[in-house]
């Protein structure tokens, strides 16, 4: 550096947001940037808030489900799941084998369709456009299939406190062994267009990088720690439903850059198939919902309990003082939580960097702003 | 909805009308005959008329590459594309046309109007102006220019102008951002594109588009100058912003980049210009590289030879539209990797080759030989970097994987019989 700096510089901000394609909803990132690096980033959130929390005293406990359907709203199912969980934890009942495997089988199904809708966005982040194509199309099939199901292709509210509302439709065991086996094709095809593109691979290789420490500080979880080399399931560590039963893998990966994010979510997609096939093959006839009173009343007491969702580990802490309502009901949204690793994820970061790592993180603004 | 007869002949009406344009420019040149000093009113209503029907032509050819590229993407992305607007939608541009027309024209409050509405032109006007010396034949040309690959570049510099002024003066920090992107990007590229062009302009031995064309009778540049051929797409995708190389525009980062301001008609300038960019590139890829309107079964005359030079104008495009629908976007850092450390190192080493094989007066198939080497060196170093780094990880992520064995067993159906 001989050349002496005789002028000076300033950082430019640059508000991503609230109304930009990338953001994945109505969240803003306030991007310092000089030239095309970013400096710095702020993340405000907000929003899309619409006090589900505050909404759910007010509600009866069968009521408070259709709230957590719109919380990550492209994993209803999963959320549905957490809430009706903390519920009959608090009231010590357990659903029957059947409604159990049901619950898991849609909840996979879920995840599965979840995942498929990061593929494509996360293409269209970077500029492909073809993957979210066959990512729509095979999370289609899926919504069809919860159509015939629950009656609804995006807000269920299917599962309920006990078990499900009703048995599954006569033909639901062969019509799910095709739809898996058309997903898997999908999915497959989406993998082999996307995975080891040249381009994709410079965009997301060693971008983006966040070591297990800083990750686990900043409360990130799902395939984003995985993706860092942790091998933090709540599937596994804290199995739940009927997942005991069932043999899978978790997916681990090792450098915690963009491409092991994407990766994760690919690899967990098989495993999904893999387990909804499972269940399948275990399911038995029998009752879906559990003996209870029609009007749930949990006793005093409270109660926290977590699950997997698609974008990470979902808690939900619910307070009962013995009515028909929750006194308090709180949420963990992994999106939100997930959301605090931006930072240190954006070091040393580009504008299109920014975009990728936004995108990596599978943030549902629902979730986050709750 | 009309029947098939009904559409069909519609669609044929149309394929008809870009045939008929064909033959009214091909009238407005006779009229305009040889260039004359003595400027009268008359040999000006002539120009005036040859440049009408030429600007009719390439409007109408561009944008039936809109028609052709929604109708390829969703082809290969599991949809249909356009089908309501007229036969196979082939209206739906018109209509979109149209509908871009009506709208308002919004400019920024704080944007300097004058430039605002200047930058459009400065970029629509270098795209229409090359094609004065690009030829369809071998007579169907405005102005057979000695130096017509020279006038083709000089021209085509000038839209990063247009670019560099939208961004400026929208006033918008996108506008901006996006507008020093195409300046950085057209500029680095510029220079391997004009290598690519130079290997054939040396090969052929003439800077005139026909004569570049007749040397290609035999064996067309493809044949014997891959490399440069791969320089010339390449730099070429990138000079008009075509997928990997849409930087200054991309949708997710800077929505829209120098364009983002603009609205109805000006947007839709900027519009056309980019189609009737990305059909001179694939176009001047045929003429350069594919032979031109050259058949190797002989003379077929001067419709049919229309029709080769369009047709493999056309077979180019769907090339660069079949590379968007599989291609994410690079970045801008790797955008100037690639073209300086790899265009333009190949660029030159296509120079260097064709100066050599001249200058010993070896036979020319060695150039194809040399060609292709490089371009194998060039495919296997770019491959190695990423890929198989990659696919490594991969299979280590496929076993590393943590297996979860069924901790409890669900009682079976035998063990609730006993």
């Amino acid at each position: 550096m001989t050349a002496e700096q005789t002028y000076d510089t300033v950082d430019m901000m640059l508000n991503m947001g609230p109304q930009h394609p990338a953001t994945h909803g109505v969240f803003r990132m306030v991007l310092t940037i000089d030239g095309e690096r970013v400096v710095d980033v702020t993340p405000h959130i907000g929003y899309l808030h619409r006090g589900s929390e505050k909404l759910a005293e007010n509600e009866s406990y069968g009521q408070v489900v259709t709230l957590f359907d719109r919380l990550d709203y492209v994993a209803n199912l999963n959320n549905e799941l957490i809430f009706c969980r903390a519920a009959e934890r608090l009231m010590g009942i357990e659903p029957p084998e059947r409604g159990q495997y049901i619950r898991v089988i849609l909840a996979e199904l879920n995840r599965l369709a979840s995942h498929l809708l990061f593929i494509g966005t996360y293409a269209i982040d970077l500029g492909a456009m073809t993957p979210i194509m066959y990512g729509f199309r095979e999370r289609e099939r899926i919504q069809n299939m919860f159509e015939s199901v629950t009656g609804a292709r995006m807000m269920h509210n299917f599962i309920r406190i006990g078990g499900v509302k009703e048995d599954v439709p006569a033909d639901f065991v062969p019509r799910v062994r095709a739809l898996l086996d058309d997903v898997e094709r999908g999915v497959h095809e989406c993998d082999r267009l996307l995975t080891f593109n040249e381009v994709f691979l410079a965009r997301t290789r060693g971008v983006g990088v966040i070591d297990v420490p800083t990750a686990l500080s900043c409360g990130l979880t799902g395939p984003s720690l995985r993706a860092s080399g942790m091998a933090y399931d709540v599937r596994k560590d804290y199995p739940y439903e009927v997942y005991p039963y069932l043999s899978y893998k978790v997916p681990v990966g090792e450098n915690g850059d963009c491409w092991d994010r994407y990766y994760m979510r690919v690899l967990e997609c098989y495993e999904s198939l893999s387990m909804v096939r499972q269940c399948l093959d275990q399911m038995e006839e029998g009752p879906v919902m559990a003996q209870m009173r029609r009007i749930a009343r949990p006793p005093k007491g409270e109660v926290y309990v977590h699950g997997e969702n698609p974008r990470g580990d979902i808690g939900v802490f619910l307070v009962s003082d013995g009515t028909d309502k929750p006194y308090r009901v709180k949420v963990r949204p992994p999106s939100f939580c997930n959301l605090v690793s931006l930072r240190p994820m954006m070091r040393d970061a580009y504008i299109a960097d920014a975009v990728a790592i936004l995108g990596s993180l599978d943030i549902v603004l629902g979730e986050v702003d709750r | 909805m009309r029947s098939k007869p009904v559409q069909l002949a519609i669609a044929g009406v149309l394929f008809v009308g870009v045939g008929v344009l064909v033959a009214v420019f091909t009238l407005a040149l006779a009229l305009l005959g040889e260039p004359d000093d003595n400027v009268t009113a008359l040999t000006a209503g002539k120009l005036v008329i040859a440049l009408f029907a030429l600007l009719t032509l390439i409007t109408t050819l561009g944008i039936s590459l809109v028609w052709l590229e929604r109708k390829q993407l969703g082809r290969m992305q599991g949809r249909v594309g356009p089908t309501r607007v007229g036969p196979f939608g082939l209206l739906q541009v018109v209509a979109d046309g149209i509908k871009l027309l009506m709208k308002e024209d919004v400019s920024p409050s704080s944007s300097s109007k004058a430039i605002f509405y200047v930058a459009p032109l400065l970029v629509f006007v270098p795209s229409f102006v090359v094609w004065l010396t690009i030829p369809l034949s071998e007579d169907l040309v405005v102005r057979s220019l000695d130096l017509g690959v020279f006038f083709f570049i000089a021209v085509s510099v000038l839209s990063i102008v247009g670019l560099i002024l939208a961004g400026w003066s929208s006033n918008s920090k996108y506008a901006i951002l996006g507008g020093f992107r195409s300046a950085a990007q057209l500029v680095s590229y510029e220079i391997p594109l004009i290598l690519g062009v130079l290997s054939v302009v040396m090969v052929a031995d003439s800077m005139r588009f026909t004569d570049v064309v007749n040397a290609q009778a035999t064996v067309p540049y493809i044949a014997l100058l891959p490399l440069a051929f791969v320089v010339f797409f390449i730099s070429g995708l990138a000079e008009v912003g075509r997928t990997p190389f849409d930087i200054y525009f991309a949708e997710s980062e800077v929505v829209g980049g120098p364009f983002v301001e603009y609205s109805g008609a000006h947007w839709a300038i900027f519009f056309l210009a980019e189609y009737v960019n990305t059909f001179v590139v694939a176009a001047l890829g045929a003429l350069l590289f594919l032979g031109g309107w050259v058949w190797p079964f002989g003379d077929l005359g001067q419709v049919p030879s229309v029709a080769i030079f369009l047709g493999k104008t056309y077979f180019l495009a769907v090339v660069i539209f079949w590379v968007r629908a599989t291609l994410p976007r690079l970045r801008i850092d790797q955008l100037m990797n690639v073209g300086w450390r790899l265009l333009i190192p190949l660029g030159f080493a296509s120079v260097i080759l064709i100066a050599v094989q001249r200058f010993y007066g070896w036979p020319t198939w060695t150039l194809t030989l040399m060609s292709l080497a490089a371009l194998v060196v060039a495919a296997w170093v770019q491959m190695r970097m990423q890929r198989k780094d990659a696919v490594a990880t991969a299979q280590r992520y496929a076993q590393r994987a943590v297996e979860v064995q069924p901790s409890r067993r669900r009682p079976g159906p035998e063990s609730q019989q006993a």
